[in-house]
């Protein structure tokens, strides 16, 4: 298997991956299998897929050059703006790709789980373009923290769950969603919304992504940067990272992903399973999963995608952390630079790439930042935090 | 100590239709107290969940029982120190998901079950594609691996899920998680694609709730299994007597002439 290239035929990356689902959903795992292969070497849905990401969602998204926070820390930083793809985050590429493919399914109706509710937004969006049926499972932890976007969503003809077991967050929107889909896979599809899950959602999602990093590496050879020292990009389950980053694995480039200092799989995680796959996980001595604590509930996952957990393992990228107190200080630092307001997630990137210059980032260095998604969603939250003093 | 195979071929070669009833452990202090109710009662063997935090698999009711037992600290380990110190009679089935397994570490896990008097286990996570170092484990402990057929199981599939399955094959007889529901779902279909490639017996679960149900599924199938309407009653607080009760009327309505 080439870095980044497609899993074994039992969808491991590695040590990891793999389809730990029921038997109820197996036969939809083997059939969306080979209908992802089908449509991904098929011409036809290849330009389906960019003709409406590019008339419909906003791409290609530009790389801007960040010159003033370049200045400010000595580096040379470049942003990749997913902050300015329709719905405002690099959601939309994956849910475009699965609204496709289950309409060539034949299936009506998606599912979804949702954290932030930025993937349940862009569920949303794309089930109402395709004039798909939708339904959002979103904690209920979670539709508090992100109520407007329970609005967003249900103004976009969405159906929203709360989902009320266990921690009431993303973790537990999964698990409600993978418990829904089994009711209902004859007709429904479940869009993941990260590059997790069981064989091939990880493989599928990342694929959808790389537009990302392809759009990227292109991008910044036009602008006579070629390729970055530094790849940079926040990790939850990790969908805008695997995008990103399967531009350059073929590179020199250094890859980073950088976690929730209460959501780090990678770095205070075990191997485990959960969810349908075989991943790096925060969980006890017993094997009962944990958790995670994040200031953004787009990070709030306790597990990570397993391509990163091999891509970790292999030492091909690297995974750090960023606390919540450093997040807000990273999120001020790009609006006031630069006059974007990234969403808290993305700002867990921003951040590193700050406290790394100068001591892990050599001056002058070359990053790209992904930036993945903007901070409207955030606002009123951000405004809190600072107003308490966080 | 036999199979489960052998304990349970035995008992269907004397023409009994098996009660599988569904038990938390841990879900309250005096749990086994309610699976010797539940033998008391008439179960010919006796499935037993070890909570897992994120129960895939399971709908509110056992959701709730594992929940319950993890606050109260159940462990693998401690599962198996009480049903070690246990005799009832007949064989005991661990139901739990690969991660509690599979981070107790496999030959491990397959040990200290297989000690405590447990002959199978149902890892519903764990699909025929990734079940060969569990099997192997399993196979080598003399610990029987109960493998799902569902109503989306296509033909051929069915073939090689029953032929991998020991002990007996659990069919889902709807496309649901556990709970209680009405009627058989597709179950009789289901069963009826596992006797027609394999002898295993095939045991009937998933919604099945009421001595009417239960008669009807262990009629359709070699068994009737149990599991969220007893834990419900569990949840509220049924005494042991009354357990021993459910399950009986159970017992009877399959045994009913």
């Amino acid at each position: 298997m080439s870095v980044m290239g497609a899993p074994d035929g039992r969808g491991r990356f590695g040590e990891f991956g793999g389809r730990f689902v029921p038997e109820a959903l197996v036969p939809a795992c083997l059939e969306l299998e080979s209908a992802f292969t089908e449509a991904w070497a098929d011409p036809a849905f290849v330009a389906e897929f960019h003709q409406t990401l590019r008339l419909f969602g906003g791409r290609p998204t530009p790389v801007t050059p960040l010159a003033r926070l370049s200045e400010r820390l000595g580096l040379r930083v470049y942003a990749k703006r997913e902050d300015l793809a329709h719905t405002g985050s690099h959601k939309i590429n994956n849910v475009v790709g699965q609204a496709l493919l289950t309409r060539r399914m034949g299936k009506g109706r998606v599912i979804a789980e949702t954290g932030a509710g930025q993937h349940g937004v862009a569920t949303a969006t794309a089930a109402a373009r395709l004039g798909l049926d939708c339904t959002v499972f979103m904690g209920e932890v979670d539709t508090r923290r992100q109520e407007l976007n329970v609005f967003r969503m249900e103004l976009l003809g969405a159906k929203v769950v709360p989902v009320t077991t266990g921690s009431r967050t993303l973790k537990d929107a999964v698990n409600e969603a993978l418990r829904e889909w089994v009711t209902c896979v004859a007709d429904t599809h479940y869009c993941l919304g990260s590059v997790m899950g069981p064989h091939p959602f990880p493989w599928m999602v990342r694929e959808f992504q790389r537009v990302i990093g392809d759009e990227a590496r292109a991008q910044l050879e036009d602008l006579g940067v070629g390729v970055p020292d530094v790849v940079v990009a926040c990790v939850g389950g990790g969908s805008n990272a695997a995008g990103v980053f399967a531009g350059f694995a073929d590179t020199r480039a250094r890859l980073v992903g950088v976690e929730a200092a209460g959501g780090s799989a990678i770095g205070h995680g075990a191997p485990g399973i959960l969810h349908g796959m075989r991943s790096m996980l925060l969980q006890d001595e017993f094997g009962q999963i944990e958790e995670a604590q994040s200031i953004s509930a787009g990070l709030d996952y306790p597990g990570i995608g397993p391509e990163h957990a091999h891509l970790a393992a292999s030492g091909r990228a690297q995974y750090v952390e960023i606390s919540d107190d450093e997040v807000l200080d990273g999120l001020t630092l790009l609006s006031e630079t630069e006059g974007i307001i990234p969403a808290l997630e993305t700002a867990h990137a921003v951040a590193w790439v700050a406290g790394a210059a100068g001591n892990e980032l050599a001056p002058g260095a070359t990053v790209l930042l992904n930036l993945s998604g903007r901070g409207d969603k955030d606002v009123a939250q951000v405004r809190a935090l600072m107003r308490g003093g966080g | 100590m036999t199979t489960l195979d052998e304990r349970l071929s035995a008992a269907r070669a004397g023409g009994r239709r098996a009660l599988v009833p569904y038990l938390m452990a841990g879900a309250r202090p005096d749990w086994t107290r309610l699976l010797e109710a539940a033998v008391a009662g008439g179960a010919d063997a006796l499935e037993v969940g070890l909570p897992f935090s994120d129960p895939m698999m399971d709908g509110p009711v056992i959701q709730e029982a594992g929940l319950a037992a993890l606050a109260a600290g159940t462990t693998l380990d401690s599962v198996c120190a009480e049903l070690g110190a246990l005799d009832l009679g007949v064989p005991l089935v661990a139901m739990t998901y690969c991660n509690v397994v599979y981070h107790y570490g496999l030959e491990r896990a397959a040990g200290r079950l297989r000690e405590a008097g447990v002959l199978g286990t149902i890892l519903p996570d764990l699909a025929l594609e990734e079940i060969d170092s569990w099997a192997a484990v399993c196979d080598a402990g003399d610990l029987a691996t109960v493998l799902m057929v569902a109503p989306s199981t296509p033909p051929e599939r069915v073939a090689r899920v029953a032929a991998r399955s020991r002990g007996f094959v659990y069919a889902a007889a709807r496309m649901a998680v556990t709970g209680a529901a009405d009627g058989l779902g597709d179950g009789v279909a289901v069963v009826e694609r596992i006797r027609a490639v394999s002898p295993v017996p095939a045991y009937l679960g998933i919604g099945i709730a009421s001595p009417e149900q239960a008669r009807a599924a262990a009629t359709a199938a070699d068994g009737a299994i149990v599991g969220s309407a007893l834990v419900r009653r569990v949840l509220d607080g049924a005494s042991p007597e009354q357990v021993e009760t459910f399950v009986r009327g159970l017992r009877e309505a399959i045994d009913a002439p």
